[in-house]
């Protein structure tokens, strides 16, 4: 297996607070790796750096060998990395299927086209997008009017929209139902499986992140405290101690 | 040497008044994020008030007690006017604060006229301070010296106000994070009308301080406007140091330009604009400006698609009428259809940016005079045919538009409006200023349409195929991916950049292009009234393609067609009575209050209400 992704060094402070420290990683071609740890740990901080949306201070992203670092977001794009935001990213005045449509007529780069029609472009990848993410009975609903589970669909529908390599998932399930949960991330599985693609996402919800994750990075303070398979995450007493003080969630966990 | 102190002196007098007018509106905006048009009506009123304050009081004590008098009732009037319009419009979006202020700008225009008459008023003398000082064996007025003293004084009673007083730490609080105040459990509303009070007081101060310098007159209000605006935005929006910064630095800036560059003294102005907001978007002491201030009006904007068969049936059913208007023989009918049409691809070209684009231009008017003057020009030096001419027109408008968005699209709400407003001014400064090109405030006459279309009905005809298939064009563009892009990038930067899209040339791509369709109506207007005029430009014309569109209802397509044409109508019919400002005025408050979603919006809204509409169905 070769690494689509290589972070070295990868830093970013605010002011006086060093939100991102030193984090360094690789993700494999085909991985579903985690990124987890406490609310403010620095993994938006690190999704923004990766897709160009905050530049470091110091550190190195390759991308199948291209350095991102100083890159725009929609050159990051166009190399083939696609994202979904923790709070989600839409264009509400549209309907579901036109926030897809619009962004593959990006995709095949007729942003600037003033004379075909939008609403008539790529309705078929569109709605076979829609439906790869169960979304296709609502094409034709105002995003504006989603369930917040919707939107974090229809995102994902949008962020696969370039045929991505790498996918970034910044939370991809909150705002779900728990069964609503299991479902995205198994598809985000056959996703991986089907077309080959790596995804990078951080999560909450402890079931989800051990139930479907290949490999787990722990973040804590902006920095990168352990990495390792389930088990060995689900070991690691320093894990165990930072994460959640020696918390209960993986002795449940243990003893289910 | 002495020239120059005497100079010097002279611009330091002239900061006086502007500085207490750009730090009342910088200090409203600090704390209420309200952009106060009318606060050059504020300034109007208290030169008007402290006139007939002094022809009552007497002697010295009598002048200076009249303008402390008025300054007070203009921050009283102030507060009336934030009690009645402003806090209906404080959450909204940065055009229906626009449009709210325009119609007291309108009403108040009406009441001066009124009440004092439409004759110039020549200010009193200071008593005392009539003679003049010799500093350096110059002559320099001592009222002069008297304005020198009396702003720094302001500003230090102000930083007093502000830094050391409870109400100011309040104050300062707001303007720096407007969740603490009520986190402090201060009333918010009253803080709001306390600050309107101070700040309307400061305007009223400026204008009531410089009677004896220029008098009152009902053209104060507009005229101090626009360099108002540039101190506050050079100053940085919510800094009263920026503000006196600003304003020591355009006045003085202006007895040196009218000194040494006559031609060019507005122009200056506009230039060190631009120059400070590239090195510093946000002015000399100025914050950035947190995305997202501004809530939403109404129900969320709705999808968009291209008319079904039945719109298309109604589109071509007007269009029949619209072309059968000639068989009323009315010359008077056909001139009025003739203008309803040229606003309207304006209106329409407006909306395009600002309501697609949600790019808030307050200076539109520089590409519909732009594509009037380019259209006039050539015909006028180098004996252009009509055709070309209407060609030239908006590539040229659209060329002007390029320049000017490359600059704006830095910027992002009020201070792109603001920019916006700026260039306005700054093209309007280069036409009125260059007398011997642009025929200055003579405009450019004599430009008619050629042979062909010389008869009323034959320019109607062009008029409308023209303006129709520009507003066509426009929908048509809505509808394309590059309209889809606009919105996308309106909608959600994030997620547009994150999928490919580079907003910032969509943006300006978008400025270039309704540019150039508003330079297209310019283009129509010239031929239709045979000349051009300075006025074509000016910030008014601005303002009214905003409240066509907003009369409309920014959220539909069809809303700016409606807006301009009823607009137009209305102000056709109410301009034969003597007080229409003030009848205008009201009516455009009203709506504002009672219909904000436009007539079309609301229309609809009331259409779906009794079950006409779908629901979640795509709009018009
Ligand atoms: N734009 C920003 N400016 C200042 N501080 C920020 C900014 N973004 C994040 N931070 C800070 O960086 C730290 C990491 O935040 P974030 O990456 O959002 O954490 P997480 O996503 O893991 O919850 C937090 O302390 C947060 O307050
Ligand atoms: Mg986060």
């Amino acid at each position: 297996m070769t690494a689509i992704l290589e972070v070295k060094n990868l830093s970013k402070s605010f002011g006086g607070i060093k939100a991102v420290q030193d984090v360094s990683f690789d993700l494999m071609e085909g991985e579903l790796l985690a990124l987890i740890g406490p609310n403010g740990a620095g993994k938006s901080t690190c999704f923004n750096m990766l897709m160009g949306q905050l530049p470091p201070n110091s550190g190195s992203i390759l991308f199948d060998g291209k350095e991102l670092v100083g890159l725009p977001t929609r050159k990051i794009w166009q190399y083939g990395v696609g994202r979904t935001f923790q709070i989600t990213a839409t264009y509400p005045t549209m309907t579901v299927i036109e926030n897809v449509q619009t962004a593959l007529l990006s995709f095949h780069q007729r942003s600037f086209n003033f004379f075909s029609r939008a609403k008539t472009s790529y309705l078929d990848e569109a709605a076979e997008l829609l439906s790869l993410v169960g979304m296709a009975d609502q094409a034709d609903r105002p995003a504006a009017v989603l369930a917040y589970g919707d939107l974090k669909r229809l995102e994902l529908a949008i962020a696969l929209s370039n045929a991505p390599r790498l996918l970034l998932m910044d939370e991809p399930t909150a705002g779900m139902a728990p069964s609503e949960r299991i479902e995205l991330m198994a598809l985000a599985g056959r996703i991986v499986e089907e077309r080959g693609l790596s995804i990078l996402f951080t999560e909450h919800d402890m079931d989800v992140v051990f139930a479907h994750s290949h490999r787990i990075m722990v973040l804590n303070r902006g920095e990168l405290i352990a990495s390792g398979s389930v088990e060995e995450i689900r070991a690691n007493p320093r894990v165990q101690e930072v994460y959640l003080g020696g918390g209960s969630v993986f002795a449940d966990e243990g003893a289910s | 040497m002495g020239v120059l102190v005497a100079e010097l002196l002279a611009g330091l007098a002239n900061a006086a008044a502007l500085f207490l007018v750009a730090s009342g509106l910088s200090l409203i905006f600090g704390v209420t994020r309200i952009v106060n048009f009318a606060h050059g009506s504020f300034y109007m009123l208290g030169a008007f008030i402290g006139y007939s304050a002094m022809q009552v009081l007497p002697g010295a004590i009598g002048f200076w007690a009249a303008t402390l008098v008025a300054a007070v009732a203009v921050g009283l009037i102030g507060v009336i006017v934030e009690f009645l319009v402003l806090r209906q419009v404080y959450k909204a979006p940065e055009l229906f604060q626009l449009v709210a202020t325009f119609g007291v700008i309108l009403v108040i225009q009406d009441l001066a006229l009124l009440v004092w008459g439409p004759e110039d008023l020549l200010g009193p003398r200071a008593p005392g301070l009539k003679g003049v000082v010799h500093i350096l064996g110059e002559p320099v007025p001592s009222y002069d010296l008297a304005l020198i003293g009396i702003t720094p004084f302001v500003l230090l009673v102000l930083w007093y106000l502000i830094s050391r007083t409870r109400v100011g730490i309040l104050v300062r609080a707001a303007t720096q994070d407007r969740e603490m105040v009520g986190a402090l459990g201060v009333n918010q509303a009253w803080l709001f009308t306390g600050v309107f009070f101070l700040g309307s007081l400061l305007a009223g101060l400026g204008g009531a301080l410089q009677l004896p310098k220029g008098g009152a007159d009902l053209l104060m209000d507009f005229n101090i406007l626009a360099s108002v605006f540039v101190v506050v935005v050079i100053g940085g929006m919510g800094s009263i140091p920026g503000a006196f910064i600003a304003a020591v630095l355009i006045s003085v800036l202006n007895v040196f330009g009218v000194k040494f560059i006559p031609q060019s003294t507005l122009v200056l102005m506009f230039i060190v604009m631009a120059v400070v907001l590239l090195i510093r978007p946000y002015g000399l002491l100025g914050r950035e400006e947190a995305p997202g201030e501004h809530g939403q009006v109404g129900d969320p904007e709705q999808p968009i698609s291209p008319l079904q068969s039945t719109g298309k049936l109604v589109v071509a059913g007007i269009l029949v009428v619209l072309a059968l208007f000639p068989i009323f023989d009315s010359p008077f009918l056909l001139v009025l259809m003739t203008d309803v049409i040229i606003v309207s691809l304006f209106a329409v070209s407006l909306h395009f940016m600002l309501s697609l684009g949600g790019l808030v231009s307050f200076g539109h008017a520089a590409f519909f005079g732009g594509g009037a003057y380019a259209a006039a020009l050539l015909v006028h030096y180098v004996d252009t045919p009509m055709s070309l001419a209407l060609l030239m027109a908006p590539l040229l408008a659209g060329f002007l538009a390029l320049i000017i968005g490359w600059f704006c699209i830095r910027l992002t709400g009020v201070y792109f409006a603001m920019l916006t407003l700026a260039f306005a001014q700054l093209v309007w400064s280069v036409v009125f200023q260059w007398g011997e090109v642009t025929g200055g405030d003579d405009g450019i006459v004599n430009i008619w349409p050629a042979a062909w279309a010389s008869s009323t009905t034959v320019y109607y005809y062009l008029t409308l195929v023209i303006g129709v298939g520009g507003i066509i064009l426009m929908r048509h563009v809505a509808h394309s991916p590059f309209g889809y892009s606009v919105r996308a990038s309106r909608d959600s930067i994030l997620r547009a950049e994150a999928t490919g899209i580079n907003t910032k040339r969509i943006q300006w791509v978008t400025i270039a292009f309704a540019g150039a369709m508003a330079g297209l109506a310019g283009g129509l207007f010239v031929f239709s009234k045979g000349s051009v005029f300075p006025t074509e430009l000016e910030i008014a014309k601005s303002f009214d393609a905003l409240i066509m569109v907003f009369l409309g209802g920014v959220k539909t397509l069809s809303g700016p067609i409606v807006g301009a044409s009823s607009l137009t109508i209305v102000q056709d019919f109410l301009s034969r009575f003597e007080y229409w400002r003030l009848a205008l005025g009201l009516l455009i408050i009203l709506i504002v209050i009672l219909a904000p979603e436009g007539l079309v919006g609301s229309a609809r809204k009331l259409g779906n209400r009794i079950g006409l509409g779908r629901s979640e169905g795509p709009g018009t």
